[in-house]
């Protein structure tokens, strides 16, 4: 057993992280009128990350998803303004693992080289991903119906739609930018990641994979997600603890610094508590999905979980330890916050992913 | 022990209820005038309904008749605040004043003061804040920098506070000032009101989480105010500050919703996988759980009443009501979105309760905060209903201008 990351991986990890702390700047996002940074954009593609984990005769890279883990935490801890999440874990792999040959061809390369952005379109408004929520409809190639929020719908060329077809619910891809397709953008708790309500009225979509497959297809796209996501989580959790840990050394009151008080320092190994287990949980998940090991899903469920209560508690006590400072639009800790609730809920909420971890428990324990 | 009402209170309530029918619209679960009008378009119409409030004889409830007050009772407060809690009013920007300042002034202000200052402000004419907080003190308010030097018979403030909330749009503040330096921290205060248009006051807006701005830094440049400005002694400002800090706790403070009643609500509309979220065990536990807090908040409240009644001061145990319901607010608003999903990232106009929940997650962190931090009002708990040991103070002996301040 070896539970760390190889040599090669803590050198991507350095390196990531230098070129975040220097070019993801979320702050101009969330002021400016921009959807997401077009700059940094590019300059990741130029570095390579988007086709971690897709071999190179379909359009990528190479190497693992433990790597492509290595790059999320890091995106995270940036709270990087870019369409990674949707381009990447999700339209991507869904293509990855759902697509026909000819369809990887058609569609891998140019989200591997960024010049493409991808999404995933499930949900239509409020309540779980569940077959009886999905509405919109394919009929003769055709597809019908309103999906939102979609993370951004609004700048990604293509789409895989989870839509209803007969008596199935199928995976669609779907050019958002031909006919038959309307976007509005729509506000969210996390301006810095751009979501939109999509109407389609006949648009042209293209079946994903065979229709009986397309329901595991798509928990097995949100699987492989939620491992990656649970590293964007942990990233951010790690680095509002250390902000917080850094105000706390040095705010005084009482003639001493806050971080002397009990109180703090409890606060403070709580959340240094539920960060390390959300850690572990994601390091096997990252395990699981480079190896496709059989407890793939449940080890996806078990990171999902920890890591949004991890990321969330942090945000939230990092702006108790700042006190009014963290109350203010001014400090940086409400875009943690932000950004935990966005990604605590981007592909199912904390209730769904728990119930799915004991339904994955429950099924591995029949079998 | 009796819960219901006597029949006085009872009549009181009928009385109550005519006149808020006749004056506001009832409210339905979700709704909250806060929403619909953003803070800053909220002052005159909280002015008209203070106004309104006076002339309904409901103003000032518990004040003394000769100050414009009703003269009645805390129980009779308490009816009207439960009652106006299902009337969409325009809430907010009298609390601090009435609840917190005014109370001061009727301790410490002279007669004329009184006269002068009390009417018009339970009238809704003028507006006060709370001028304690600064950079530097906050949970520690005794550590105020700002300066008061005696100049003849005026003062001469220098200096800043933070976090003053509705400083832009008030016309009247109290003050804690730092007098003298060379004496511990808090031997070395005294305790001011001041016109906030006084010549040298400069109020900067602090835009917060949400991105709407309703507190303000307050700066001060050679500020004069009169000594007759002066709340109790010259050194004796923590005192004053402590009064006023007690009428805080004991201000009977609505929480803004969403509580029990709107995720109550939200959990009957949402389907889950099994059918309404209200059907699903771990929904109705976590129901249940909320009910209970809301329920023995309010209960707690009549004790505390029953309390005061009788003429005994409520103790410290007030401060449990601001814990539980500031982490109550910001749990339901986190499970809400939950149960709403994918779909509980959307602020759009159209999302349930116009968004109340996703408002509710950002602004919930400063319930946590504001008027004493849930980790001081444990330190508060702690010491003072407990009785447990204080916590090692290493700045109570020491001169104030050789405590050490950090970076
Ligand atoms: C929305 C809002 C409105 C406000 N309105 C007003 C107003 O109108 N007037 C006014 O005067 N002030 C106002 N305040 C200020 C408020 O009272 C202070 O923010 C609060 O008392 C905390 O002080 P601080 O911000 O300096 O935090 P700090 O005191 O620096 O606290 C930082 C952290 O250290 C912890 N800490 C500090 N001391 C201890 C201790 N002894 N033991 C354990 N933990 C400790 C705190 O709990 C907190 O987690 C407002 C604040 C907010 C957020």
């Amino acid at each position: 057993m070896n539970f760390d990351f190889s040599d090669d991986q803590r050198m991507l990890r350095d390196q990531a992280r230098r070129f975040l702390e220097e070019n993801a700047k979320p702050r101009e996002i969330l002021e400016g009128d921009q959807p997401f940074d077009r700059g940094l954009w590019k300059k990741i593609a130029e570095l390579g990350w988007m086709g971690a984990a897709i071999s190179e005769e379909d359009g990528g890279i190479g190497l693992t998803h433990i790597d492509l883990c290595v790059i999320a935490e890091e995106l995270g801890r940036s709270l990087a303004p870019v369409p990674f999440a949707s381009s990447i874990y999700l339209g991507r792999e869904a293509i990855a693992i759902a697509g026909s040959p000819d369809q990887k061809q058609a569609h891998l390369a140019g989200l591997c080289d960024g010049s493409k952005i991808g999404c995933l379109a499930t949900a239509e408004g409020n309540g779980p991903l569940m077959p009886k929520n999905i509405r919109a409809e394919v009929s003769g190639g055709k597809l019908s119906g309103t999906k939102t929020p979609v993370a951004d719908g609004d700048i990604a060329d293509l789409a895989v739609v989870a839509a209803r077809s007969g008596s199935d619910i199928g995976l669609f891809l779907v050019d958002l930018t031909g006919p038959g397709v309307a976007r509005q953008p729509i506000e969210t708790i996390d301006p810095t990641r751009s979501h939109a309500t999509l109407t389609f009225d006949g648009a042209p979509a293209e079946q994903l994979g065979t229709l009986a497959d397309g329901w595991r297809n798509l928990e097995a796209t949100l699987d492989h997600a939620a491992i990656m996501l649970a590293f964007e989580q942990i990233g951010g959790a790690q680095k509002a603890l250390e902000d917080a840990k850094d105000y706390a050394l040095n705010r005084y009151a009482f003639g001493r610094p806050i971080a002397s008080f009990q109180a703090i320092k409890h606060k403070l190994a709580d959340v240094y508590m539920k960060t390390e287990l959300a850690r572990s949980n994601a390091y096997y998940g990252a395990w699981a999905l480079a190896t496709g090991a059989a407890e793939l899903p449940v080890a996806a469920a078990a990171a999902r979980v920890a890591g949004s209560k991890a990321f969330i508690f942090a945000a939230e006590e990092n702006i108790q330890t700042h006190g009014g400072m963290g109350f203010t639009w001014e400090f940086d800790c409400h875009m943690y916050l932000r950004r935990a609730k966005h990604l605590a809920l981007i592909i199912g909420g904390e209730r769904k992913w728990k119930d799915r971890l004991v339904s994955q428990l429950e099924q591995r324990n029949a079998a | 022990m009796d819960f219901s009402d006597t029949p006085e209170e009872a009549e009181y309530r009928a009385h109550v209820r005519a006149w808020l029918d006749q004056n506001a619209e009832r409210r339905e679960p979700g709704k909250t005038f806060q929403l619909k009008y953003g803070q800053d378009g909220l002052v005159p119409l909280a002015k008209d309904w203070q106004a309104k409030k006076y002339a309904g004889g409901f103003a000032g409830i518990t004040m003394p008749k000769e100050y414009g007050g009703q003269g009645g009772n805390q129980m009779q407060q308490v009816i009207y605040n439960q009652e106006e809690a299902n009337y969409v009013t325009p809430r907010g920007a009298f609390e601090i004043g009435l609840g917190m300042c005014i109370p001061t002034m009727l301790t410490y202000a002279t007669e004329e003061q009184k006269q002068r200052f009390a009417p018009p402000a339970l009238r809704g004419e003028e507006i006060w804040c709370q001028l304690f907080s600064e950079p530097v003190a906050g949970s520690d308010v005794a550590g105020s920098k700002t300066r008061a030097v005696r100049d003849g018979d005026d003062w001469i403030i220098n200096g800043q506070k933070i976090w003053t909330s509705g400083a832009h749009f008030c016309d009247w503040g109290i003050i804690v000032l730092r007098t003298d330096t060379s004496v511990p921290k808090h031997k070395g205060m005294s305790f001011f009101f001041l016109d906030m248009k006084s010549p040298g006051v400069e109020i900067r807006r602090i835009k917060q989480i949400s991105g709407t701005s309703n507190f303000n830094e307050v700066f001060f440049a050679d500020v004069r105010v009169s000594d007759s400005q002066r709340l109790g002694g010259v050194g004796e400002g923590w005192r004053v500050a402590l009064t006023t800090l007690m009428n805080e706790r004991l201000a009977v403070g609505q929480t803004p919703a969403p509580d029990f009643e709107e995720i109550f609500s939200l959990a009957r509309d949402v389907e889950l996988e099994t059918g309404p979220a209200i059907q699903d065990a771990s929904v109705r536990e976590k129901l249940a759980d909320w009910y209970v807090e809301m329920k023995g908040l309010e209960l707690t409240q009549y004790r505390t009443i029953t309390a005061l009644s009788r003429g005994e001061t409520p103790g410290p145990e007030s401060s449990i009501t601001k814990i539980i319901s500031a982490n109550k607010r910001q749990d339901i608003a986190n499970f809400a979105m939950d149960l709403m999903d994918q779909g509980g990232v959307s602020m759009d106009e159209r999302q349930t309760m116009a968004g109340m929940f996703q408002e509710a997650m950002l602004s919930s962190p400063s319930g946590r905060i504001a008027g004493g931090t849930d980790e001081i009002l444990r330190n508060i708990i702690a010491e003072r209903v407990l009785g447990l040991p204080q916590d090692i103070r290493v700045d109570k002996d020491v001169p104030f201008d050789q405590l050490p301040t950090g970076r």
